[in-house]
């Protein structure tokens, strides 16, 4: 993965920044809540959920499991579709691939459509290296890139953004990137919608290469899907000349029937509509309608690797809808920016240490930023199994040593043991119990979790005894 | 000697990376169990027949969609008043669009051209098209490029869009009924509502790059 987050310190550094940010707590606390709860209903509306959501894990296993054949199906029919195939191995490759085919058009600037992959590889700082300026055109990604800012969530990348700081950022930096925002720009979002609008047109209506990913590539047919709602995406995949599109290898599906069940689940985990308002699709090029040449670069960086883990692959399965996101206590709390990663949230802590490895702090605390409280779970529409994900990476991190995690190891030892021995489990808690009201506010010794935190209050009694005194003895032998 | 990638296509340097990244592939599931064939047990449908063209129509409208009911008799007046209204002096024809329908508007019809620009189709105050199939559940429509339909961006650039769908034949009740009549290898344009944002605060906001006003004429004879 890129270098755009070199230098992050570890999770727990961050977080604890984080943390302390009310501004940045409630935005975040604000817009987790509110999605989460659409989401919700929108899920509801589907009696076969639950089907839905298999089909979609077995169709995402099933390729993996065959996802030789299937790129190569995908390469032959991209191909006779009149598109050219480019396979990069890491993001470097792809990135140099990408710069030199922006300059054979003679272009010194792009129009993009938001792509995780290609934050993911620096795509833009990799340009600009070459002279090129990428413009981001989803609106997230303009108040981003225009704030010198980072993303921080998978779907709205500005979410730690709230609408008086997004009309800061439009007044004092549009201008330099082309059309100013309108004179007396208030902070409603209609009208930085509407100043986003205008300052944007005039990009898309000149540009002559667009850059995308895409959601889902179909073997059999060489079909390319985005989903998008702004018309950002259309603009840039139907009026430039030349598209190209950066897709990691995990994106193909087998068939054109297959898009039926993602397109019933990606947007009702992400956004919370029935759909989306704009999904496009192609294949190749078409005669007189949209660009007249498609490069489709291929992208590994990484993923051969994860795809080498018999727990972590699942993490492939995703489709980035961000559902995990909303309903992460971590991440409402942290912030995206915390995980040091394009890929923020629990995904991002599975996803982040497979691609780039466990060896930089960042990524070797990761898997630790988990309550492992099982949400992100229940909410994936492809039902990966991050908690066991995580657990698995953290026996990884474990095994290879540091400081923090041995020290984690040890203590993970110790707590097996005493759940291993209830009478020591109980004296404990009834020793607790007594002498609580000279226990400390903040735990000394064990910094990184109480530092950002207050201790939970103990309980005037044990949980145990309370158990016992009020649990009445079933005389007729039936289960309560 | 060197190899020349125009002539020897193993020698361009994507190549080595193609045949690295299959074999690392290959290697990553060798060991992997087979995975089962998939099992299609969710719903082909979530609605009644009888229901389909209400459904679709109110969940056009939820997405904030104008709707409007009509028949084959009174589709010419209906589009003439839907210009006239928006004060359209201009509107954009896809070469198939069915003279008839707009045979009573006033505005001046404008034929896309290959050679028209952005800048032009910008200047254009509304768009006519049919489409190829509405969805009910989801509330969409979608665009195939057919001659009535046109091309992908008279539907995008210009601000106002009125789309006529014939019911009920061109309605089906889910996205699982729409794929089978979609054509891959023609590029679509699926529609739900108008342009929409939610990246400020996810308030939904609509109208953004797309058109902002989405007028859809359901035709029912």
């Amino acid at each position: 993965m890129s270098g755009t987050f070199v230098g992050m310190p570890s999770f727990p550094r961050a977080a604890k920044e984080a943390v302390h940010n009310k501004t940045l707590r409630d935005n975040l606390r604000h817009a987790t809540h509110t999605i989460r709860d659409k989401r919700a209903k929108a899920v509801a509306e589907l009696a076969d959920w639950a089907e839905l959501r298999e089909a979609g894990k077995q169709i995402k296993d099933h390729t993996l499991r065959h996802l030789d054949r299937y790129l190569v199906q995908l390469e032959t029919r991209v191909t006779e579709a009149g598109g050219t195939v480019h396979w990069a191995a890491d993001a470097d490759e792809a990135n140099r691939i990408v710069a030199d085919l922006v300059k054979a058009t003679g272009e010194s600037e792009v129009v993009k459509v938001k792509s995780m992959a290609t934050q993911e590889i620096g795509l833009n700082e990799a340009l600009e290296a070459e002279g090129i300026a990428a413009y981001e055109t989803d609106l997230a990604e303009l108040i981003v890139q225009l704030g010198d800012d980072r993303p921080s969530h998978i779907l709205v990348p500005a979410i730690h953004r709230n609408r008086g700081e997004i009309r800061d950022i439009f007044r004092e930096k549009m201008a330099s990137w082309g059309r100013a925002a309108p004179h007396g720009l208030s902070d409603t979002p209609a009208d930085l919608a509407e100043a986003a609008r205008l300052h944007l047109r005039e990009k898309f209506l000149r540009a002559k290469v667009g850059i995308s990913g895409a959601n889902f590539m179909v073997a059999e047919t060489g079909t390319l899907v985005v989903f998008e709602s702004e018309g950002n995406g259309r603009m840039c995949l139907t009026l430039p000349e030349t598209l190209i599109s950066v897709v990691g290898i995990e994106k193909v599906v087998p068939t054109w029937r297959d898009l039926e069940v993602f397109l019933q689940t990606l947007p009702r985990s992400s956004t919370a509509e029935r759909m989306n308002p704009y999904t496009s699709t192609w294949t190749g090029t078409t005669d007189g309608d949209g660009p007249r040449t498609f490069h489709l670069v291929l992208l590994d960086n990484g993923r051969t690797d994860t795809l080498a883990d018999e727990v972590g692959r699942q993490a492939l399965r995703c489709i980035r809808c961000s559902a995990c996101l909303n309903v992460c206590p971590v991440y409402e709390r942290a912030g995206g920016h915390a995980y040091g990663s394009v890929y923020p949230g629990p995904i991002g802590a599975i996803l982040s240490p497979q691609l780039r490895g466990t060896q930089s702090e960042i990524d070797a605390s990761l898997p630790y930023a988990s309550s492992l409280c099982g949400a992100c779970y229940e909410v994936c529409p492809v039902a990966i199994d991050i908690p066991e994900v995580l657990v698995h990476l953290r026996e990884r991190v474990a095994d290879q040593g540091g400081k923090g995690h041995r020290l984690e190891k040890a203590a993970m030892k110790a707590a097996g043991w005493v759940l291993d021995h209830p009478g020591v489990l109980g004296t404990g808690e009834r020793v607790a119990s007594r002498t609580r009201k000279l226990h400390p506010s903040k735990l000394p010794g064990a910094g990184a979790w109480t530092r950002s935190r207050e201790l939970p209050e103990m309980p005037a009694e044990p949980f145990r005894d309370w158990w016992k005194k009020n649990r009445k003895p079933k005389t007729d032998g039936k289960k309560p | 000697m060197t190899t020349d990638p125009a002539t020897d296509p193993s020698a361009a340097p994507g190549n080595s990376s193609r045949e690295r990244i299959l074999a690392r592939v290959r290697a990553a599931v060798a060991d992997a169990p087979d995975a089962p064939e998939v099992t299609r047990d969710y719903l082909d449908t979530h609605t009644p027949d009888s229901a389909m063209v209400d459904l679709l129509a109110e969940n056009l409208a939820d997405y904030r969609a104008v709707v409007h009911r009509t028949d084959s008799a009174g589709l010419a007046e209906l589009l003439m008043r839907l210009l006239a209204e928006h004060g359209s002096r201009t509107v954009l024809v896809p070469p198939g669009l069915p003279p008839s329908w707009l045979a009573s508007a006033d505005p001046t019809r404008i034929q896309d051209r290959e050679a028209s620009t952005a800048q032009e189709l910008d200047e254009v105050d509304s768009v006519v098209t049919a489409c190829a199939v509405a969805i009910a559940e989801t509330g969409t429509i979608v665009l195939d490029g057919s001659p009535d339909q046109g091309r992908r961006r008279i539907s995008l650039v210009p601000d106002h869009h009125i789309c006529v769908v014939r019911a009920p034949e061109q309605v089906v009740a889910s996205v699982p009924q729409a794929m089978p009549r979609l054509d891959p290898t023609r590029p679509l344009t699926w529609i739900s509502g108008p342009s929409a944002t939610s990246d400020i605060e996810l308030d939904r906001v609509e109208g953004v790059h797309g058109p902002r006003t989405l007028e859809v004429v359901l035709v029912e004879d």
